[in-house]
């Protein structure tokens, strides 16, 4: 037998462990958001926000980076959203489990693990070549639409396993239909997970440079777009620019784009949370 | 009299290659109380289960037989006959108190809803009547619009009882609707299914011998998926003719 003494040492270790790892990535993750808040808060200014990139530091902005990411989500979001629900709805609810729907299931799966530059690659080739829609705000939205897609259905498909079979079975017992026991219950019930799933999708695509880089995306532009068949450049692109130039200055604006970006991923986190929160509140099983 | 409201006529049910009830032949007599009773895995709930064809939900689910609806006379396990139609015709009470995440009237009001029942004014006296029918009215008049969840267990389940009559059913069957419940409630429950009988024809999966000896008219006893017996209660629970139910009535097994 072990003497208890003993295994309590066993346990405080373990937690002094885990409170070590903790520790340090969080300081990591500390110092990184210091380092970059340090270099980055001087530049924020409102002429940051409504100026073109220019090759004077002190006189560039974000205007049409910012322009550019808010149009590229929306056409990823108008694309991908309904797509991505609809799917999960479909392979959940009415597909019937066979050969078929597996092999799709677990291609679903592994899509969500593909390296995003493979997704810049195919759309460079469909979108691009094949269907000519240029380097545009468009193929970009596509491309990274599709890169979501695969986590818009899984999350969607988790967030419809968490309701209950008696739930379910409660309506049926009643004379539902299939799309009455959608509609009345099980979409509104898992709103909550899928919107969530919807927006760490979204907050996902708005960090992805990548892609964007492999379809063409322009580091200098100097104006706004007129339509969706416009060039473009997003806040990342912009970033990744900046940081290769050899002057500091610049290395100044990308901390700033950085902080921009961060603050809209954790803005769309928060989101993500507040709803889940508000959907969740009036549901318990 | 007694009139036979249905007939079950061999039926053997299978759930994938596995066959979960063999061969039950069994009478279910109108405006009274049926008792199914046996041992966990016995099928009795399953059995259950067939009368509103809840098992077309799940793949790879078969039945054989019949079950006759009279005097319709009407197989309702045959494939012509939509379940779902059937469903608005025999209710459901769980075993675990169900209601829907939403008002109390809602969930009562939820059977009407789907067969696009619209009118409030309609709605309203079809809620309030569901709801004295289930013995719940009271306690839960001036609070209409909170959550179902807000309710208690035994006062959930009273409201699944509710949502289950609201739409005015041939049948109601109710699978161990009080295993979730305490005595009290349990209590209730079993005075509410006394009532229930008047106007509707009751069956009832219980795996309590003493709730099928006070609730039922008639009980079945089943082991290993068959018939074993089925008897009035009152001879069943005092008399039984086969060495098995007298086993497991007076707790030798189960």
């Amino acid at each position: 037998m072990i003497p208890l003494k003993r295994r309590k040492a066993y346990d405080a270790i373990f937690v002094w462990l885990s409170g070590l790892v903790l520790f340090f990535s969080l300081l990591t993750l500390f110092s990184l958001m210091m380092s970059l808040l340090i270099q980055g808060v001087p530049r924020l200014n409102v002429a940051f926000f409504v100026s073109f990139p220019s090759r004077f530091a002190e006189q560039a902005g974000i205007l049409s980076a910012w322009v550019g990411t808010l149009t590229v989500m929306s056409v990823t979001a108008v694309v991908a959203v309904p797509v991505g629900i609809l799917a999960g709805l479909y392979l959940e609810e009415y597909a019937s489990k066979n050969f078929l729907t597996s092999i799709i299931e677990i291609n679903i799966s592994n899509l969500a693990g593909v390296p995003s530059i493979v997704y810049g690659l195919m759309a460079l080739g469909i979108f691009v070549y094949q269907m000519h829609l240029g380097q545009s705000i468009l193929t970009a939205g596509l491309t990274l639409g599709l890169l979501v897609l695969p986590i818009i259905i899984v999350t969607t498909r988790e967030a419809l396993r968490t309701i209950p079979t008696t739930m379910r079975e409660a309506a049926y017992a009643l004379g539902a239909t299939r799309w009455q026991v959608m509609r009345d219950h099980t979409i509104p019930y898992s709103m909550g997970g899928i919107l969530t799933g919807v927006i760490i999708a979204l907050s996902r695509a708005i960090g992805e440079t990548a892609p964007l880089i492999t379809i063409g995306a322009l580091t200098f532009i100097a104006f706004l777009p007129s339509s969706i068949m416009d060039p473009f450049t997003v806040l990342p692109i912009q970033m990744f620019n900046w940081v290769s130039r050899p002057q500091e200055e610049f290395h100044q604006n990308a901390a700033a784009a950085g902080i921009v970006l961060i603050g809209l991923t954790l803005t769309m986190n928060a989101l993500a949370i507040y709803m889940r929160y508000q959907f969740r509140k009036r549901i318990k099983w | 009299m007694v009139n036979e409201r249905a007939i079950i006529k061999n039926l053997n049910f299978y759930y994938g290659e596995t066959q979960v009830l063999q061969n039950i032949s069994l009478p279910i007599f109108k405006n009274k109380v049926t008792a199914m009773i046996g041992p966990s895995g016995c099928g009795k709930t399953t059995l259950l289960r067939c009368f509103n064809r809840m098992h077309d939900l799940y793949p790879g689910n078969r039945y054989e037989g019949e079950i006759i609806l009279l005097p319709e006379n009407q197989n309702i396990l045959h494939k012509n006959v939509d379940p779902i139609e059937l469903r608005m015709r025999i209710s459901m009470v769980f075993q675990k108190p169900n209601p829907f995440p939403k008002s109390i009237y809602e969930n009562v009001a939820y059977g009407l809803r789907i067969r696009g029942v619209k009118k409030r004014s309609f709605l309203d006296d079809q809620v309030e009547e569901a709801l004295k029918n289930a013995a719940l009215w009271d306690e839960v008049k001036d609070r209409l619009s909170d959550l179902a969840f807000q309710l208690s267990g035994g006062q959930q389940q009273r409201l699944c009882i509710a949502r289950a009559l609201a739409v005015d059913p041939d049948i109601v069957l109710f699978d161990e609707p009080t295993s979730a419940l305490d005595p009290i409630a349990t209590q209730k429950i079993e005075e509410l299914i006394q009532v229930l009988k008047e106007r509707y024809t009751v069956i009832i999966v219980t795996h309590n011998m003493q709730q099928a000896a006070r609730v039922s008219d008639y009980t079945a006893f089943f082991y290993l998926g068959e018939l074993v017996e089925f008897e009035t209660t009152n001879i069943l629970f005092t008399n039984p003719k086969v060495k098995k139910t007298e086993d497991y009535i007076t707790g030798r097994f189960g």
